[in-house]
């Protein structure tokens, strides 16, 4: 644990720097070959819909002492369509038929029972109509696009539209893996998972806004100086928040994962474990895309303004300067250029810079000079202690 | 510039522990009903989703027979005598969904419940009494089929559903029923029960304004084929016209032909001149013949203003439901799945809530400590409020609500992480750790309240736009957003800045979570004696004439700088 606080520290002061902005190929490419599992999947497998989706019967026996075979004649006789049974661990058979009327359900759900000796009323029935899942979905998309509306608007204001852009990207890349995932191993699709799906919308762009605070806080009048760029400037604050972000999606996860132990050992399928298992899938992919998607594709839209293409300009030959100046008078060693010069490795490589980069001391000061809004408390505070 | 940080944080803890105090109290009050409702995937029962669709096609369905279809529906559902029935409506218009929950029974009972039209019958009135019920000691003395009859309908409509008499033949046990009938009851007047047409009935008005006494009836509700609201041709005042098949129009003839020619009722004569319509035992409407009716059409006048004759046609034409209803889903859960489920649910729950626990004081320490007791105060809050909403606006708690206060969990512990590296932060940058609570503080507001209102957002969107389980789902997941945010507001900054002000924390402990020197800031004693402040200005000094011995862009920085100190 002292390790992480340490190295969380060592981030911060951009002692220890991963580049995260400027490898932004490597990442991308990365998604693309998950997205396109993902997609593939999707095009060739499909998704495995529950009976909640495209109607049907199900009907859910515990301790059942028939065996499948039995389960199926019986269902099969009576409604005339195929039927699909399954047993779970926890020894419930799951019987699956086609959409039926109540009558008939009541009628089988007694059939079942008589063949596996329970009692009709300790059978878990469902049944759903075939149009009442298209209209559940089309509400459910109808909500999610006002919601990605809303959420457009919202982070435009607060923020600026590029970081909408960018929480957006990040989400949908979110939401086609998880959904990718559940195409790739035909799992099955419940209102459950709908909500699983839900969340990570929430829960995704929860972890981009926390990164994107710290964006916006870092590169506020970073046109005003020459010291370093909008991509190192954002790289520096996805370092500051990675170890915030390991943490929320530790403790996110630890809950889901609790789900998931109960839900598969006490309970076999159902509701719970639907929906853990999305949100596992989304929330692992949401803290990857906060840090690894949101911030450079933010950086790369941000590189198009015309005022950060100035600053990339002026950085880059303040930094030729600086390196000429270290030549000319040797290796003083005081100075900062030949810092960064020293452990470069570790410093934030700008994607659009040639020259040295910014040293981590240099991103430091330049963070510490931006926040003016630190003089004031500390005045008030020494204020105080008179 | 942000305001400033909460400089006294005992009273904002003060605030949470009042408000704390009073929603126990009035949630827990003695003598009320503190449970918290739980749905029937966690209880058992059953849940059936119907679908309304307009009756002529193409049309809209209105909000007022949406309304008029729950009244109906909730009068049966009542009728089964089942605590905590409930009938709900969800969207609006022609896409609205009516969701039939009854705990503890099976499919086929509700179903059979929900799915019925209700019985419309025509019957001759045999005479016509006050609402009050008369001696009921007379009643006792007369038993017979009458009374045995009456048992047997009480019982089959449950406590709830109204009350009835019927009987195969008139005799003076029957009437002596009748007599004791209470039609200023409101249950009586709610119907719910419905009549067996071939036989003798006593039942009240729906306005419980009358008493009836009826023979067996002359028409069912299903010979109508279709009844509407008008004007009158005066233009004066609304009358409701019916059509009847063939089978109707011939009964009709033959009813009104004798019913026309008896006296008036109110007289005391027996039969008098009107006929009853009933609804599921109740008298809905009990107009008089003025004439022989021949053609198969007929017109009910009365001081109809257009509410009431458009209720009246209503009830003609469909029985009793404006609408019809498909059934779209039926969900029956037995009480032992049920209860497993909360189980499961609530041991997920607790398995969550200690491993999270568990990594915050590992990770952070005393500081941990805080977050674990903010968890804990969440929880409670969770639960306080989930019994508030289940009291007044009818929330009951169901195994997706769960998941999402499951999930909430970590989605709180998000914030308080967010809080801490935050003023972990702070401390690198050499502040002390009475600066760095409320500085850091500032700081992470600002983060948190925008990231939990995408959360709010989420959630709202979800509950008004979505059916059945997602909408459960939703509103607890709103919830739990609220109240991270009024733990973080109330209890963990207000205690984390009480705590700075110990020694113990301020001495930068190992233990506290917070020593400076592990986070790689200026050493504890440095900082309380300001040295770091110093330091940093003269950092900060000798960056900026750095910046200038360079080039012309370092001066920018350097007066960028200046202008903001």
């Amino acid at each position: 644990m002292s390790s992480i606080t340490n190295i969380g520290q060592r981030l911060y002061r951009g002692e220890v720097s991963y580049d995260f902005v400027g490898r932004w190929k490597r990442w991308y490419i990365f998604s693309a070959i998950i997205l396109l599992v993902a997609v593939g999947s999707l095009a060739f497998r499909g998704l495995n819909l529950g009976i909640e989706f495209r109607g049907g019967a199900d009907f859910a026996i515990p301790n059942a002492t028939c065996s499948v075979s039995e389960a199926r004649e019986v269902a099969e006789a009576e409604t005339g369509g195929q039927t699909i049974v399954t047993v779970a661990s926890s020894g419930t058979m799951r019987v699956q038929t086609i959409p039926l009327t109540s009558a008939e359900s009541i009628e089988l759900s007694e059939s079942l029972g008589g063949v596996c000796g329970v009692a009709a009323s300790e059978i878990t029935v469902q049944v759903v109509g075939p149009t009442w899942g298209a209209e559940i979905s089309s509400k459910a998309l109808q909500g999610l696009v006002i919601f990605l509306v809303l959420v457009t608007i919202f982070l435009s204001i607060y923020f600026e539209w590029r970081m909408a852009i960018g929480a957006l990207v990040a989400l949908a890349h979110d939401l086609v893996i998880t959904v990718g995932i559940y195409a790739l191993f035909g799992l099955e699709v419940t209102p459950a998972t709908a909500i699983g799906v839900l969340t990570i919308l929430a829960y995704s762009l929860y972890d981009t806004v926390v990164v994107y605070d710290k964006v916006k806080e870092n590169t506020r009048g970073i046109a005003g100086q020459s010291v370093m760029t909008y991509d190192e400037a954002a790289n520096l604050a996805v370092n500051q928040t990675v170890v915030r972000s390991i943490n929320t999606s530790l403790t996110s996860l630890l809950p889901v994962l609790a789900i998931i132990i109960v839900g598969a050992g006490l309970l076999g399928a159902g509701t719970l474990l639907d929906l853990a298992v999305a949100l596992a899938v989304g929330m692992a992919a949401g803290t990857y895309s906060s840090i690894f998607i949101a911030t450079p594709v933010l950086a790369q839209l941000k590189r198009q303004q015309p005022e950060m293409k100035a600053l990339g300009a002026r950085v880059q030959a303040r930094r030729k300067q600086a390196a000429k100046a270290t030549a000319t008078a040797g290796d003083s060693g005081g100075d900062s250029a030949g810092d960064s010069a020293g452990d470069g490795s570790g410093a934030a490589a700008g994607a659009t810079t040639t020259a040295s980069p910014a040293s981590p001391e240099e991103l430091r000061k330049l963070a510490r000079v931006q926040s003016g809004e630190r003089h004031q408390p500390k005045r008030k505070s020494r204020r105080k202690r008179r | 510039m942000a305001p400033p940080a909460t400089s006294k944080p005992g009273r904002s803890l003060i605030a949470l522990i009042v408000l704390l105090i009073g929603g126990v109290v009035w949630a827990f009050w003695p003598g009320t009903d503190s449970s918290v409702r739980l749905g029937l995937d966690l209880q058992g029962g059953t849940q059936v989703i119907l679908v309304p669709q307009p009756v002529v096609e193409g049309t809209q369905i209105t909000d007022e027979q949406l309304a008029q279809t729950v009244e109906i529906i909730r009068a049966r559902v009542d009728g089964l005598g089942v605590a905590e029935a409930e009938v709900t409506t969800q969207g609006s218009g022609n896409s609205a969904a009516i969701v039939v929950s009854v705990p503890g029974l099976g499919q086929d009972r509700v179903v059979e419940l929900v799915q019925r039209t209700a019985l419309l019958n025509f019957r001759p009135v045999w005479n016509v009494l006050s609402p009050f019920p008369i001696d009921p000691a007379d009643a006792d003395a007369a038993d017979g089929d009458a009374a045995e009859s009456a048992d047997e309908s009480a019982s089959d409509g449950g406590a709830q559903s109204a009350e009835i008499v019927q009987a195969p033949d008139y005799s003076p046990e029957f009437q002596a029923e009748v007599d004791a009938l209470d039609c200023i009851d409101p249950v009586n007047l709610a119907g719910g029960t419905p009549d067996d047409p071939t036989e003798w009935l006593g039942a009240c008005d729906q306005s419980g304004g009358q008493k009836y006494v009826m023979e067996p009836a002359f028409i069912e509700g299903v010979s109508v084929t279709d009844a509407n609201a008008q004007l009158t041709q005066q233009g004066i005042g609304w009358v409701v016209t019916l059509e009847f098949d063939s089978e109707g129009a011939g009964a009709l003839a033959e009813a009104s032909t004798e019913l026309s020619a008896l006296p008036e009722c109110g007289s005391g004569a027996t039969p008098c001149n009107a006929f009853a319509i009933v609804l599921d035992g109740v008298v809905v409407s009990a107009p008089r013949f003025n004439e022989p009716i021949l053609g198969g059409q007929a017109q009910i006048e009365g001081d109809f203003n257009v509410e009431e004759a458009r209720d009246l046609a209503n009830v003609l034409k469909y029985g009793a439901l404006p609408v019809t209803l498909d059934v779209v889903d039926i969900t029956s859960v037995s009480a032992t799945v049920g209860g497993d489920q909360l189980r499961a649910g609530i041991i997920a729950g607790l398995i969550g809530l200690a491993l999270v626990s568990i990594y915050l004081l590992l990770y952070y320490r005393v500081l941990g400590l805080v977050a674990v007791m903010s968890l804990a105060v969440a929880g409670g809050l969770l639960y306080l409020f989930v019994v508030i909403f289940s009291k007044t606006i009818g929330l009951t708690l169901t195994l997706a609500g769960v998941a999402g206060a499951i999930v909430a969990v970590g989605i709180t512990a998000d914030s308080f992480i967010v809080y801490f590296e935050r003023m972990r932060d702070e401390l690198r940058d050499g502040r002390s750790l009475r600066q760095a609570c409320d500085s850091g503080w500032v700081r992470a507001r600002r983060t948190l309240l925008a990231a939990d209102f995408v959360t709010l957002l989420a959630a709202v969107v979800l509950y008004f736009l979505s059916i059945g389980s997602v909408r459960g789902f939703a509103f607890i997941l709103g919830l739990t957003t609220v109240i991270d945010l009024i733990i973080a507001f109330w209890f963990t900054h207000p205690v984390v800045v009480l705590m700075g002000r110990r020694k113990f924390m301020q001495g930068g402990s190992k233990w506290s979570g917070l020593d400076p020197e592990r986070l790689g800031g200026h050493s504890a004693l440095d900082t309380l004696a300001g040295q770091s402040r110093r330091k940093r200005r003269d950092d900060y000094q000798s960056s900026t004439a750095d910046d200038t011995a360079g080039d012309t862009a370092g001066d920018t920085a350097g007066d960028a700088a200046e202008v903001r100190s």
